[in-house]
């Protein structure tokens, strides 16, 4: 009887592992020893950094899409049919079109979702560029924009946890490329007491905002919008006026997660050097999905994918465990149209962001199309 | 009253403690306690600053060793 692994979500983590288990267990899934079933929930797979770029028109849609068979091992067994109940204890997961699935081991990939629903009026009154509908509706949106008061707001969670900085940096070029930045004026809101949750980062943005000419709000938390008189008030108190509101919306994880009842927002609780759910040994938890205390970012999602296809082969090869996660995250940091800089981190060593620099860009702007060869396993 | 939730954001520096504890909030009752445990000094200053601008209720502050217990209350 074969082992079989189930990977629920066909994100860039569910990806990874998927293609990295086929990699290190490449006997025993050609013998079919070992099954790899993966539930997705498009035939497609997203680039999905590059959204920032499309507002823009430094990305084209077609750029951002592969098909996701295409992108998988061909020994995945993939499916178009997004699970709707997950019984742990039964060890089963059951699918929108009805179908069941048993597992001896399950990774939970499902990922997170944008929630400007959960604010009033944001739906009506902002812009976005966190799916392709919104970075489409922004790019029209800028395309007519003959200048005014641009209001960027960030609310927590979020995925991307530099996205907010980027779209103010990137804005300020744009704005400043079609001849309307003496026009215009550009407020930036943060939910917490400086501009980045993290204190270098902010050191950084800080002294940079100013030399740009770019307003802050801090402790802005937003209570709604007013879509028809074009204000944005926060729970704090204040209310800006805009001409252009463009916002990083408050995430949450996947219905099927809370329908299943495994963890409240989406959110599976999940320990946090095993990435095992806790009190689970064989369901693990990657990427978004998880409730642990770091960004939610691609590379977090790519590092911990890796940690789980070392634990999960040596598991069925071995019958041990290979390594702990410990906490890495990198992100590249574009700080302009034109140059950009990183920050990693882990649970025990603190971000210490160098200066921007074009070499950087470039690096970026190659990793958008190396991105591929992350997903297939191979970089 | 017993903490609803508890967060532990020791080692974390991204989102951090004070927005982890902010998305918390969103998820209890009016009236639930959330502790979140931080490793970072900046929290004891930080996590009360927001909670009294936003007039939220500050339960309490426990320092251990390398780490602090902050109890907030969800208010409103």
């Amino acid at each position: 009887m074969a082992k079989q692994i189930l990977i629920v979500g066909g994100g860039l983590a569910g990806t990874i592992v998927a293609n990295g288990l086929c990699r290190q267990l490449r006997e025993e899934v050609s013998s079919g020893s070992v099954a790899l079933t993966m539930l997705g929930a498009t035939e497609t797979h997203m680039y999905q950094p590059g959204l920032l770029y499309v507002p823009f028109g430094r990305m084209r849609e077609s750029e951002l899409f592969r098909e996701q068979r295409k992108v998988l091992d061909r020994h995945v067994r993939f499916m178009v049919d997004p699970a709707k109940h997950i019984d742990t204890d039964k060890r089963v997961v059951t699918t929108q079109s009805g179908k069941t699935h048993g597992y001896d081991f399950l990774v939970i990939a499902t990922g997170s979702r944008i929630r400007p629903d959960n604010i009033p009026g944001m739906a009506e009154g902002a812009h976005w560029f966190y799916d392709l509908e919104g970075a489409r509706k922004m790019r029209d949106a800028l395309a007519t924009f003959k200048g005014g008061k641009v209001v960027i707001n960030i609310n927590v969670p979020h995925k991307c946890p530099v996205a907010p900085l980027e779209i103010t940096f990137m804005m300020r070029d744009h704005l400043a490329a079609k001849g309307v930045l003496d026009k215009s004026e550009i407020t930036y809101t943060y939910p917490v007491g400086r501009v980045h949750t993290l204190e270098p980062v902010a050191k950084w943005a800080a002294p940079e905002f100013e030399r740009f000419g770019i307003k802050s709000e801090v402790f802005f938390n937003t209570k709604s919008v007013d879509a028809k008189a074009k204000t944005i008030t926060s729970e704090e108190g204040t209310t800006l006026n805009y001409d252009l509101l463009i916002t990083v919306p408050p995430h949450s994880g996947q219905q099927v997660i809370t329908d299943s009842n495994l963890g409240a927002g989406g959110w599976v609780p999940t320990e946090r050097y095993t990435l095992l759910r806790e009190g689970s040994s064989n369901v693990f938890v990657v990427g978004d999905t998880t409730n642990l205390p770091i960004s939610k970012a691609g590379s977090t999602a790519h590092f911990e994918a890796d940690t789980i296809v070392d634990n999960l082969a040596s598991l069925l090869k071995e019958d041990r465990w290979a390594r702990n996660y410990d906490g890495k995250v990198f992100c590249f940091v574009e700080t302009g149209l034109n140059t950009g800089t990183y920050v990693w981190f882990n649970y025990t060593t603190p971000p210490n962001p160098g200066p921007p620099s074009q070499m950087i860009h470039w690096f970026k702007l190659a990793y958008n199309r190396l991105y591929w060869l992350s997903a297939r396993g191979l970089l | 009253m017993t903490v609803k939730q508890k967060i532990d954001a020791r080692g974390a520096f991204c989102p951090g403690p004070l927005m982890e504890l902010i998305a918390a909030l969103k998820l209890v009752e009016v009236g639930d306690d959330i502790e979140v445990l931080s490793s970072d000094k900046g929290s004891v200053s930080d996590i009360p600053q927001w909670v009294n601008k936003v007039h939220h209720e500050m339960v309490g502050i426990t320092p251990h060793e390398g780490y602090w217990s902050i109890v907030v209350r969800k208010a409103k």
